[in-house]
């Protein structure tokens, strides 16, 4: 279980998170959906220790993360896999190296590596994708690259930065289907932040919408298309006023 | 203004406590040798071999010159052998280093800085710390040990470089014969000259390869901060292996 409590973070003094508290129950995914610039994509990081919290914390199955020190923190991130907005892929390797390399800090034989490269490609339908370099690749090609990085390493947790974003609506639903895919064919815990509705309608058990640094409201995704709250409904309509 | 640069003097303040904590986190890096030794000699053929064209093309040039202008300053007075002495000294003390870790400051420095600048403002830090490394091993320590070990070498050969293009243009254009040449070479030679500039350009490799790293690693927003990273690298590298040249000096030749 993934546990934000009262997370507090400022950039330069502005204030970002003001409170942020969600738990993510195991199994399911939540949707952190939110104005671009709320903080979303601040608080998914978070959890694997790539910011430091102002105040609050993070808790990982019972793990503080702003208490770990750098060899807990590792072995945290051992169990999570992070989907980047832009996928991150490293530009200077193959898509195979780039699946390959945190399955090498796992100690596994290049036999093992080389099957769930393929096992990983496969899930993403990229089959046949291993040779070729990220600037090769369309926009929609990265994601699913990078959404197999991640599960190539079979983690508990997947954390989607805003996977859809950028995409036209045909490669978005791709997206969609992939996320749904694996949370089925993997049973991993997932947290999508989002502000595209269609996508989160699709991939989320739960909706919890952020705004002005806290969590404004949580949801199913019923409760959160019949909500009669005007900021929420506001934006799941993507109305100006 | 008095605010100003109150702010200016936290803002140092910082850089120095930053610079400190960079280093901290490099020296913890060191025990994670399966990550950075295959990475180092990938690094080590980048700084090396990329490095080699630029430093003895320079190395050239400054033999001749030097060579011509030692003969046009001696004049008839001093014996025309001083020539060899003054190539061998200058190339091996001073020039030889000097004018390679300038020109592997530019290139070097400001390649580290745009690579690992674009890598942060990209998220591929992040995502390498996401898959349980550590950017320390991983980017820096070898980029850091490669350009330690790697500069030396380079300016032995530029060294050996500059003072064979300086005989040639004795021989060449001062009718100096090689015995006279030699002569002067072996004249005032002491190893101290030998060791004194390549442990110089060991340390010109350390500092142009470690500011390189933490600009790059520092960098924020987009390709303007890119491009901001890598001059900022080249103009700090540039002045920091200057005065860590007159430090040497001070500390080694008195």
């Amino acid at each position: 279980m993934i546990e934000f409590q009262d997370l507090r973070k400022a950039f330069d003094g502005r204030p970002v998170l003001e409170g942020f508290t969600l738990r993510v129950q195991d199994g399911e995914t939540t949707v952190i959906i939110g104005y671009s610039g709320t903080g979303k994509s601040v608080a998914l990081k978070h959890v694997v220790g790539l910011l430091q919290a102002d105040a609050g914390d993070v808790i990982v199955d019972g793990r503080a993360v702003s208490t770990l020190d750098r060899a807990a923190l590792t072995a945290l991130r051992r169990e999570i896999g992070f989907v980047f907005q832009f996928a991150a892929l490293f530009d200077s390797m193959s898509v195979f190296d780039n699946l390959a390399l945190g399955l090498r800090r796992r100690e596994l034989s290049d036999d093992e590596i080389a099957e769930r490269v393929a096992e990983a490609l496969a899930l993403v339908d990229l089959t046949g994708a291993e040779d070729r370099y990220p600037a090769e690749l369309s926009g929609g090609m990265r994601k699913r690259v990078g959404i197999a990085r991640a599960i190539a390493l079979r983690p508990r947790y997947i954390l989607y930065d805003e996977p859809t974003t950028g995409l036209d609506p045909v490669t978005a639903a791709v997206i969609d289907q992939l996320m749904v895919r694996t949370r089925e064919h993997l049973r991993v815990t997932g947290i999508v932040v989002t502000h595209d509705m269609r996508s989160a309608y699709t991939v989320g058990d739960r909706i919890a919408m952020l705004y002005e640094g806290k969590i404004r409201q949580v949801g199913t995704v019923a409760q959160i298309q019949e909500t009669e709250d005007p900021v929420v409904r506001q934006f799941i309509e993507g109305r100006p006023t | 203004m008095i605010e100003r640069l109150g702010r200016r003097t936290v803002d140092a303040i910082k850089a120095v406590g930053g610079f400190g904590h960079f280093v901290g986190d490099l020296a913890r890096a060191v025990p994670d040798v399966a990550v950075w030794g295959r990475l180092t000699l990938v690094q080590m053929r980048r700084v090396g071999v990329d490095s080699l064209p630029v430093a003895l093309f320079i190395a050239a040039f400054t033999g001749v010159v030097l060579a011509l202008q030692a003969s046009y300053t001696f004049t008839g007075t001093v014996p025309l052998y001083f020539v060899g002495t003054l190539v061998g000294k200058t190339m091996m003390l001073e020039l030889g280093p000097v004018l390679a870790g300038l020109a592997l400051a530019g290139r070097v420095g400001a390649s580290m800085a745009a690579e690992l600048g674009t890598m942060k403002v990209t998220e591929q830090v992040d995502a390498l710390e996401t898959l349980a490394y550590d950017p320390q091993s991983f980017l820096v320590l070898p980029r850091v040990l490669a350009g330690t070990t790697m500069f030396p070498v380079i300016v032995a050969l530029a060294i050996l470089t500059g003072i064979f293009t300086g005989w040639i243009a004795s021989f060449v254009l001062l009718d100096l014969s090689t015995q006279e040449f030699l002569k002067g070479l072996k004249l005032f030679y002491r190893f101290k000259d030998t060791w004194f500039g390549l442990f110089k350009s060991a340390t010109f490799g350390c500092t142009i390869t470690l500011v390189g790293c933490v600009v790059g690693l520092s960098t924020r927003g987009g390709a303007e901060g890119v491009g901001r990273s890598t001059t900022r690298a080249v103009v700090y590298s540039a002045v920091l292996l200057l005065v860590l040249d007159a430090f040497w000096a001070l500390v080694l030749l008195r």
